[in-house]
């Protein structure tokens, strides 16, 4: 500790060097956790996805509908805890380009189904007796200036009604989520309105779009799959069932290389930013070579000096990469979605900061370790005669 | 002595000590190499993606969609409608009649080579019209489907990137069994993405009775469509919209396009600022390093403003070596790299390659240059603000 004044002065002496320096890093950590929330948004919430929900879709692809009829019937399935179904229903707002992951749901079951999204208990209950209600997410809410109450015109170009115009819906309630990574810029309503709708004219009715099953038990989830998909075997329309957690890991694979070319292009920035940071860092040392002879003349061991230069090292990384992570962290969670909606779930994982974390300390000693080692070593004589 | 020779002698005095300042100078250089890697490689994602979606769309293809549709996915053309659209004046003819095709257009799971996993293609159903409609597309290997029959023929990026879409091959989704029998090529357009099979096997495979999803009409001439697209509309018993091919390929890019620009700009930019503190410290090691000799070179008489020209030069030479050096690795690594994604307007996949254009690399120099300047600019300022007298006291 007594040796903080000989660190801070060393880092003074050139201000303009360790300020740059020092931001050079600052950056490369804001990029860092950047480009982490850009990766788990291109995983779609892959951490959130409930391990005891399965999803059956229709086996040739999920735009295949189901029919309604399978509810009743995997509901009574051995080892179910509850069910229940969603229908995407691709609705906009005004423009096509505002299109809003609206779902035709089963209101009761889909909430039971989903904890995660949170709302108040006197909104639920309006939400359930109003036909004609839906419940919509706080970020889609305030991307559009919705409020409780409002109501709400909506177009889809798949379900039109027969009279052309567009649906209406009363805002009944505003969802929220106190777990990271819950996609709060959805749309549900009630299934039966849409049902409802359409009875009779035999387009969608009587059909869902896919089922969500809570398993009893986990750790049966796959055998549970498979009988559910065995039952319905044979039949018009055939199923395919699997874990939520897989059906949204094989959605994300479906974006492709984007996710870990986004990775890779971490890997070169932050190479070359620390090869800057570092590089300014070795040559500080390597100036004051003469110095560290002067400290050595002194009775400094060479244990002292190379924790005094790491310690330097480290001071400059913690600074700047500490910095950098806060900033990152504070413009993902404020600042939100850079594209404007189309990237639904947006946040740095906490795994993530602990990861950048190590990297800062990683970065401190790895800059600090060589020119460290090449003080620590220096014969004093060599070192006086340099300059 | 004029001002001009004088910013020359200096500028070569200082270039000429660069090779004394080597170390200082390639970090700078790697540094804005590689913001101009990342930069380049990113944006030749969405510049590839985007010559995917446009390929070879034409201005004389035409494509009739259900209106307030803006995908096939959502649209829905009904048989009747499919025959009206046919009869409208405007389209080309040929000896089997107009060459209008009415396509359905779903999607299948089937398993991607990449991953093993299903991911979603683009299965269409087309009429004999298709081919006559698409004049660039040509069956490269094996022959096309019979009509009639559970035969396909897949596109060449599709068969490139999903398992057992080769010639020959027998393919299952769901209760239906499907024959590969060809692979066709459409120079690299969004159709390669695709398989095709005959309309009329796949309308009751879905449970779609007569309809259909889009109409794709080859125009008599480029210049027909607005006449074209009025004789539709005004026509009451069609509500539909008609929208020229490239115009609609743009548009289903869009939402890729602002996904991986927004991102791609974004990291640039922080990017960017880092490289500048990096080459903001080389200049200022580097005025710093000479400044006794700057001040000797302002004693002898030489102005403030060439030396200012002199170390901004320098600071942009550098970039600029970094820039072509960055280009360069990004055209080698990322042209052409093989790729693809989701297009998430029709929850299909579709294939590309990167793309580094001279477009990409002309922005990426620019790039280069303007950070060099930011770099040089404040360390050169300091340069011919030294005071003299001082500058060559110090050691």
């Amino acid at each position: 500790m007594k040796f903080l004044p000989i660190v801070w002065r060393n880092l003074m002496r050139r201000k303009i060097r360790t300020f740059f320096t020092v931001m050079t890093i600052l950056v490369a950590f804001v990029l860092f956790g950047v480009l982490m929330a850009i990766r788990a948004a291109f995983s779609y919430g892959v951490e959130v996805a409930g391990a005891d929900r399965l999803m059956t879709i229709h086996k040739v692809s999920i735009i295949q509908p189901l029919p309604q009829s399978y509810f009743q019937r995997i509901r009574t399935t051995e080892g179910v805890k509850e069910v229940t179904y969603s229908n995407w229903f691709g609705g906009y707002f005004q423009d096509t380009r505002n299109t809003i992951q609206s779902m035709a749901v089963d209101p009761e079951s889909w909430m039971n189904m989903y904890p995660e999204f949170e709302l108040p208990a006197d909104q639920k209950s309006t939400w359930y007796k109003d036909r004609t209600g839906a419940v919509v997410g706080a970020d889609l809410a305030k991307r559009f200036g919705w409020k409780v109450g409002d109501r709400i015109p909506i177009i889809s170009p798949i379900y039109r009604k027969p009279d052309g115009s567009p649906w209406e819906f009363t805002i009944d309630g505003i969802y929220n989520s106190t777990k990271q990574g819950v996609d709060k810029t959805q749309f549900f309503f009630h299934h039966d309105y849409l049902d409802e709708t359409f009875r009779g004219t035999g387009f969608m009715s009587g059909m869902v779009g896919w089922y969500i099953v809570k398993v009893a038990d986990p750790s049966t989830a796959d055998q549970l799959a498979k009988r559910i998909d065995a039952m319905f075997a044979n039949s018009q329309a055939e199923t395919k069932t699997a874990t939520e957690k897989s059906f949204v890991s094989d959605f994300a694979k479906q974006i492709g290389d984007i996710g870990s070319i986004m990775m890779a292009i971490t890997g070169i920035v932050m190479f070359f930013i620390l090869f800057v940071a570092g590089n300014a860092m070795a040559q500080s040392v390597r100036e004051r070579v003469n110095e560290l002879g002067v400290l050595k003349t002194l009775g400094f061991g060479d244990g002292r000096i190379l924790s005094l230069v790491l310690l330097e090292s480290c001071t400059i990384a913690i600074v700047g990469g500490g910095i950098g992570l806060l900033l990152a962290w504070a413009a993902i969670t404020m600042g939100g979605d850079p594209t404007g909606g189309l990237l639904p779930i947006f946040h740095l994982p906490p795994r993530d900061l602990i990861l950048g974390t190590a990297l800062v300390l990683i970065l401190g000693v790895g800059t600090g370790l060589l020119p460290a080692m090449q003080a620590s070593r220096l014969k004093i004589v060599d070192a006086l005669r340099r300059n | 002595m004029n001002w001009l020779s004088q910013t020359i002698a200096v500028t070569a005095v200082t270039l000429r000590s660069i090779s004394q300042r080597l170390g200082s100078s390639i970090v700078a250089i790697i540094g804005i190499a590689g913001v101009v890697i990342v930069f380049t490689a990113v944006l030749s994602i969405a510049e590839g993606f985007r010559k995917a979606m446009q390929g070879t769309g034409d201005p004389q293809t035409v494509i009739v969609l259900r209106s307030g549709s803006d995908t096939e996915m959502t649209s829905g053309v009904g048989g009747e409608e499919a025959r009206l659209i046919a009869e409208t004046p405007g389209i080309e003819q040929g000896p089997d009649g107009a060459h209008a095709s009415p396509e359905l257009f779903v999607i299948v799971g089937h398993p991607l080579k990449r991953s093993g996993t299903d991911a979603n293609v683009p299965l269409r159903g087309v009429t004999p019209a298709a081919l006559a409609v698409r004049p660039t597309l040509k069956i490269v290997e094996g022959r096309m489907f019979q009509p009639g029959t559970n035969e396909i023929v897949v596109g060449k990026a599709a068969s490139r990137q999903f398992e057992r879409l080769t010639v020959g091959t027998d393919v299952r989704w769901g209760d239906s069994s499907w024959k590969v029998v060809g692979v066709f090529d459409a120079q690299g357009s969004v159709a390669e993405s695709e398989i095709w099979c005959d309309a009329k096997v796949l309308q009751p495979a879905y449970r779609r009775g007569n309809s259909y999803q889009s109409v794709y009409v080859r125009l008599a001439s480029v210049d027909g469509f607005q006449a074209f697209k009025d004789a539709l509309t005004t026509n009451p018993r069609l509500q539909i919209t008609a929208i020229r091919e490239p115009d609609y390929f743009s548009q289903q890019s869009e939402i890729l396009q602002t996904v991986i620009r927004s991102i791609g700009f974004g990291i640039a930019f922080l990017m960017a600022i880092g490289a500048i503190f990096g080459a903001l410290n080389t200049m200022y090691s580097a005025v710093a390093s000479r400044t006794r000799e700057i001040a000797t070179l302002r004693a002898l008489g030489f102005g403030s403003s060439p030396v200012v020209v002199s170390v901004l030069v320098e600071a942009v030479l550098l970039s600029l070596i970094g820039g072509i050096i960055g280009g360069g690795l990004a055209w080698i690594a990322f042209d052409g790299y093989q790729t693809a994604t989701m297009n998430w307007q029709s929850f299909s996949q579709v294939a590309f390659a990167f793309a580094v254009t001279p477009a990409l690399l002309s922005l990426g120099l620019l790039f280069a240059v303007v950070m060099g300047f930011i770099g040089g600019l404040f360390p050169a300022i300091r340069a011919a603000r030294l005071p003299v007298v001082t500058a060559l006291r110090q050691l």
